[in-house]
């Protein structure tokens, strides 16, 4: 199990309160791998994350992080880890290469040695210009690459990454994505929280969703899509004022429950008959006399899987939710 | 920073992670983060600069004509000792604040998440702190020495003075480990701190001698640590203080005796409350 587990937990439990963060959680990173904890704000991904990098007990359950068992053996997890938390994983107050030399310290190398993998990674993460300037003035995305710097400071084999590009524009996201890619490439192990389904399916080899504590659907992305079902047709009306009737025309034609997208003037509807669907949905449409924009036969996004599984969009997450699960 | 190109991390894997190199080693890392700090943040700093030579100046000018010292002497000599108590007690007011601080911000979690010693947090505000303490002893002797204040013992004495003041800044750290692991918020600690530490420096010699305070509060006062330690201060320093005379009570007969007892009380009660108190403070 050590050796090919990374991350290995069985039935975590944790309660704050009379609120359960998580309810009894199993999962796995495989070594060199990289999985993703999918859910909304609250649902228990940081607790998951802090339980692993041996922040929080938890209440019950058994979890191993680089062969070492978090309650029994901490500081020895500790040692083979690297944390990127949601904020404060580098310090305002001192410059970025600062930052990575007392990191260096504390992950107990020599201080020649801390200053000399400072200068390394800095030059890696293109932090050269901004080394010896306060973290308090780096942009959001500058900051996020000395978060991840921090975390490679001392060779960890596991990496935790809660929410790593959380705030990033687009921009910044997606450079900060090419670099996780590489970081995968050399074999690293990762476990990294998110609430972006773009985020974990182009990342992980393996996404767990979770929502309240629990893991309602785990797999690779293209399992996740097909748990919920097959293809779907996609229907966009000319007039608004016609949604309900094609709505009611659709389920007709497949015998299921036509969801209504008012925002994009769609209808979408299960289409057991992949192009069978279609064809008779043209048919049952023309003849109601509803004029169609567009009409099209689709693979679930992920967004529509999450929005099947937990009954709230992937994105719902600033709807006031308490920052539970910290 | 428009276009960056990130070249590719050395993600390398360590087989085997870097021995441990003790507590003294992480302590003094944590501590020389926190002593940037304080130059970065001046303004941070005001309860050990400003504040204090504000008090010299302010009780030595406004008051100082109205209060006389029993015994004869003058008052800007009798003062000093009494503020030098006050600004070490109040030490417990900066560590108190960087510790709630750092929890607020979470930098103790990510302290916590590496393979540091077990302590060398603690450790590190403490000598943070102790060292911070010493700047505020620095400028008031500066600033008493400009307004009239003289040593008039010897140099051992005064050396020993200034240890006992250490001694007591040190003390008074755990006592702010204890304040900042009990109180959740930055802003809560001002407040309580405020409230608890501020008359404590008040009921006692610190400005004014106790002999003419009334019946209880005067008990209070001579009882006070922050008495003995003005009084010791003034002793040691070779400043005018109260004549002592035989009915006064054990603690103003012994001042320094009466100080290290407290010193050392403190340290042994609440250092390990403040230690309890911080883990508790962190089992979430």
């Amino acid at each position: 199990m050590p050796d090919e587990y990374a991350v290995y937990a069985r039935g975590l439990v944790r309660r704050y309160g009379a609120k359960t963060a998580l309810a009894g959680v199993d999962f796995e990173v495989k070594t060199g791998s990289v999985t993703a904890i999918l859910g909304p704000n609250g649902a228990g991904k940081t607790t998951a994350v802090r339980i692993l990098t041996t922040l929080s007990e938890a209440d019950e359950g058994e979890a191993t992080v680089a062969g070492f068992n978090v309650r029994t053996h901490p500081h020895e997890v500790r040692r083979r880890i690297g944390l990127a938390a949601q904020d404060a994983t580098v310090d305002p107050l001192l410059t970025g290469r600062e930052n990575l030399v007392m990191l260096g310290e504390l992950y107990q190398m020599g201080r020649g040695e801390a200053k000399s993998r400072a200068a390394e990674l800095l030059t890696e993460f293109s932090l050269d210009d901004a080394a010896d300037r306060k973290v308090a003035g780096y942009s959001g995305g500058m900051r996020r690459r000395l978060d991840l710097a921090a975390t490679l400071v001392a060779h960890p084999s596991v990496l935790f990454l809660d929410e790593p590009t959380t705030g990033l524009d687009p921009r910044a996201r997606n450079e900060l994505w090419g670099v996780l890619a590489t970081l995968v490439e050399r074999g690293t192990s990762v476990l990294l929280t998110t609430q972006y389904l773009e985020e974990a399916e182009r990342l992980a080899d393996e996404i767990i969703v979770i929502d309240h504590g629990r893991i309602i659907a785990r797999g690779d992305a293209r399992q996740l899509k097909r748990e919920i079902g097959g293809d779907h047709v996609h229907v966009v009306v000319v007039d608004p004022a016609r949604l309900n009737d094609a709505a009611v025309t659709l389920s007709e034609v497949t015998g299921a429950h036509a969801v209504i997208e008012a925002a994009t003037r769609a209808v979408i509807a299960p289409a057991a008959d992949g192009v069978q669907t279609i064809v008779r949905a043209a048919q049952a449409l023309g003849a109601a006399g509803i004029a169609v924009e567009d009409l099209s036969l689709r693979q679930p996004t992920l967004d529509e899987v999450f929005l099947e599984l937990t009954g709230q969009p992937a994105n719902a997450d600033d709807a006031g939710v308490p920052a539970g699960g910290r | 920073m428009t276009d960056t190109t990130i070249s590719r991390p050395t993600a390398t894997v360590r087989t085997e992670p870097y021995r441990s190199r003790g507590l003294l080693h992480d302590t003094w890392v944590i501590a020389r983060r926190g002593l940037t700090h304080l130059v970065r943040q001046p303004e941070q700093l005001t309860d050990a600069t400003i504040q204090p030579v504000m008090f010299v100046l302010l009780f030595a000018y406004v008051f100082g004509g109205a209060i006389a010292v029993p015994g004869g002497g003058e008052y800007r000599e009798f003062l000093m000792g009494g503020i030098f108590a006050q600004t070490v007690v109040f030490t417990a007011f900066g560590v108190a604040l960087s510790l709630a601080t750092d929890r607020k911000n979470q930098a103790i979690d990510r302290f916590r998440s590496l393979p540091i010693a077990r302590g060398a947090v603690l450790g590190g505000h403490a000598l943070t702190n102790l060292l911070k303490s010493m700047l505020p002893i620095v400028l008031m002797s500066l600033c008493g020495l400009a307004i009239g204040w003289r040593v008039h013992s010897s140099i051992a004495d005064a050396i020993l003075g200034y240890a006992l003041l250490l001694g007591f800044s040190f003390a008074m750290i755990w006592v702010g480990i204890l304040l900042g692991s009990v109180i959740a918020t930055p802003e809560g600690v001002t407040g309580t701190g405020f409230v608890v530490l501020f008359p404590l420096t008040f009921m006692a010699s610190t400005f004014v001698p106790t002999r003419t305070m009334p019946g209880l509060l005067r008990v209070v006062a001579e009882w006070n640590p922050v008495t003995t330690l003005s009084d010791a201060a003034r002793i040691l320093f070779g400043n005018p203080n109260t004549p002592v005379v035989p009915e006064d009570p054990w603690s103003i007969q012994h001042p320094i005796a009466y100080s290290v007892i407290w010193i050392v009380a403190i340290i042994v009660i609440s250092a390990p409350l403040a230690v309890r108190a911080y883990e508790k403070s962190l089992a979430k």
